[in-house]
């Protein structure tokens, strides 16, 4: 009710409703606000443009199967071990009931495959940030050693989508003993001549950056990627040393010399295929 | 002893201010032989990695260790035992030459993890530990690690991809160190003892997992009986490997890893 109508005198003019009420109902699952420029994007308009704000061209995070779409040609993606699980192996406390949250959205926290990109037959990882921060886990692990090791023996290139908080601390020790296993089988991959494109994500940390994540013959990221070993918070806790501005971006470690290249997502494929035809890869036979 | 300590208690002794470091254990097993051989040929000389040239026996053997200082003063010069990037490089740089001549490889590692900083950071600290990982996976020669206090995760894996990988009875391995973990998941660092349970980082629970080949016993600083024989160990398992051909040797540390963990997957 409007404040001062009782000191207004009534005028037939003022009741034609406002500019705000002209706005038509938005119910919220339909809008989003980019957390970088604020501006209020309708999640249709957003999707269509790839997840990435049509506004500042922030790119938000996906979701595996929304990368898979953006990467794998439509409906060649066939999904290795899809199936493959493990148990709580440590007993940790806890851990059943975070598993069995996680898997309410998706398997585990990555999907590993063969698709064409381009009609270039090659093998495709999408790590899964929903599944528990993406952290690498045994499963994690085997399913990306098994796939180089697919790889190499189909003589195959690999391309990986990393996002991880790192090692999944709930699987101790294990865990990081995927680190040097997958590594191996990514330099097993590379002593046979084949080919690996990292493509790292928001935000790509930890033990996977200090594995398979940094291990690719050329190593592209989306924009304004959080890259790092020891994230910030770790850095400033634990050092209490102030951060650089966009310190650990992917804008800033490629200036250090660290990754070959800062790709937008609408780029990447069409950067990806060309990599591909580059190496000698060619278009799979129909 | 070690048997009746709880796994926090033994994090404790891995950290303990007076237990051998690595210069005390290249001193005992190896004394005048040592060379050290310094620097990554690319940045600089990390401190917290020692590494050169020693006898072992009649067999050259180049050694690399993570050492975190006895004192004050050569903690702070070793940086407390926290490599930078640098440090991995160097490491890796004596690896490759231990290579090239077909040297056995002996890595001691003791260190709370890989130094979380700025600099770190901007000089590639997860690119530095993951070319090890990849380059000691394959590495045309032995190697062999012995953990003889804290494994503090990544940065200790960087020295850790070997054909066997032994600890001391009272050292500790983990993926996270029982504070860091107890405060992400329980917001409350004061429960890193239930965190260093459930863990499963000693000696033992890890010899159980099947991720180390063996528990050595403690030496004490004038225990030359038990450094001898220490040798003696190590001398024959860098034997038994040095007479593998290259395949067999890296196909056998692959398979090593391979199956760690594998057990409960289905």
């Amino acid at each position: 009710m409007d404040f001062f109508a009782f000191v207004k005198p009534k005028n037939e003019l003022e009741s034609v409703p406002d500019a705000k009420q002209n706005v038509p109902f938005i119910p919220e699952e339909m809008w989003m606000k980019c957390p970088k420029c604020n501006t209020l994007l309708l999640t249709t308009d957003l999707e269509e443009n790839l997840n990435v704000c049509t506004h500042c061209g922030h790119h938000f995070r996906m979701e595996s199967k929304q990368r898979l779409a953006l990467l794998a040609d439509t409906d060649t993606f066939t999904e290795h071990d899809s199936d493959l699980t493990g148990s709580n192996i440590l007993d940790f406390p806890g851990y059943d009931q975070k598993l069995e949250k996680a898997r309410q959205k998706s398997k585990e926290s990555v999907l590993c495959g063969e698709c064409l990109m381009g009609g270039i037959k090659a093998v495709l990882c999408v790590m899964e940030a929903d599944f528990m921060m993406g952290s690498m886990g045994t499963v994690t692990g085997e399913k990306i050693t098994r796939a180089f090791e697919y790889a190499t023996e189909n003589k195959l290139p690999v391309v990986v989508c990393s996002v991880s908080g790192g090692a999944r601390m709930q699987e101790g020790i294990l865990s990081l003993m995927q680190m040097a296993k997958t590594s191996g089988a990514v330099k097993r991959h590379s002593d046979a001549g084949q080919l690996y494109i990292t493509i790292l994500t928001d935000p790509t940390t930890g033990g996977v950056t200090a594995s398979f994540a940094m291990e690719g013959d050329i190593i592209l990221a989306e924009p304004n990627t959080l890259v790092a070993f020891a994230g910030p918070r770790v850095i400033e806790q634990t050092m209490r040393q102030k951060l650089p501005r966009d310190f650990q971006t992917s804008e800033f470690v490629l200036q250090k010399g660290f990754i070959d290249a800062v790709v937008t997502r609408d780029k990447m494929k069409d950067t990806v295929v060309r990599l591909l035809k580059m190496h000698g890869y060619r278009e799979a036979a129909q | 002893m070690s048997e009746t300590m709880t796994a926090y208690e033994k994090v404790m002794a891995a950290r303990d201010a007076n237990k051998l470091t690595t210069v005390d254990y290249i001193a005992h097993m190896f004394g005048e032989s040592f060379i050290e051989l310094h620097g990554d040929r690319r940045f600089a000389d990390d401190h917290a990695i020692v590494a050169g040239l020693a006898m072992l026996y009649d067999t050259p053997l180049t050694v690399i260790g993570i050492e975190k200082g006895r004192n004050t003063k050569e903690r702070m010069e070793r940086n407390f035992g926290q490599a930078q990037p640098e440090g991995y490089r160097k490491a890796l740089r004596l690896m490759k030459q231990a290579e090239k001549f077909h040297r056995p490889v002996l890595c001691l590692v003791d260190t709370s993890g890989a130094y979380p900083g700025i600099g770190a950071e901007e000089r590639g600290q997860g690119q530095a530990i993951a070319e090890n990982l990849m380059e000691m996976m394959t590495l045309k020669t032995p190697v062999l690690t012995i953990l003889i206090g804290e494994g503090g995760s990544g940065g200790a894996l960087a020295l850790a991809v070997a054909d066997e990988v032994w600890m001391m009875e009272n050292a500790v391995y983990s993926v996270i160190s029982p504070e860091g973990c107890a405060s992400i998941l329980w917001k409350d660092s004061s429960k890193a003892p239930e965190a260093a349970e459930a863990l499963k980082m000693t000696a033992q629970d890890l010899f159980s997992l099947g991720v180390i080949e063996r528990i050595i016993r403690q030496p004490k600083a004038a225990d030359t009986a038990m450094f001898e024989s220490l040798k003696m160990l190590i001398s024959r398992t860098l034997e038994k490997n040095l007479s593998l051909s290259v395949e067999e040797l890296t196909e056998q540390r692959y398979a090593r890893f391979r199956k760690i963990g594998t057990a409960h997957l289905h």
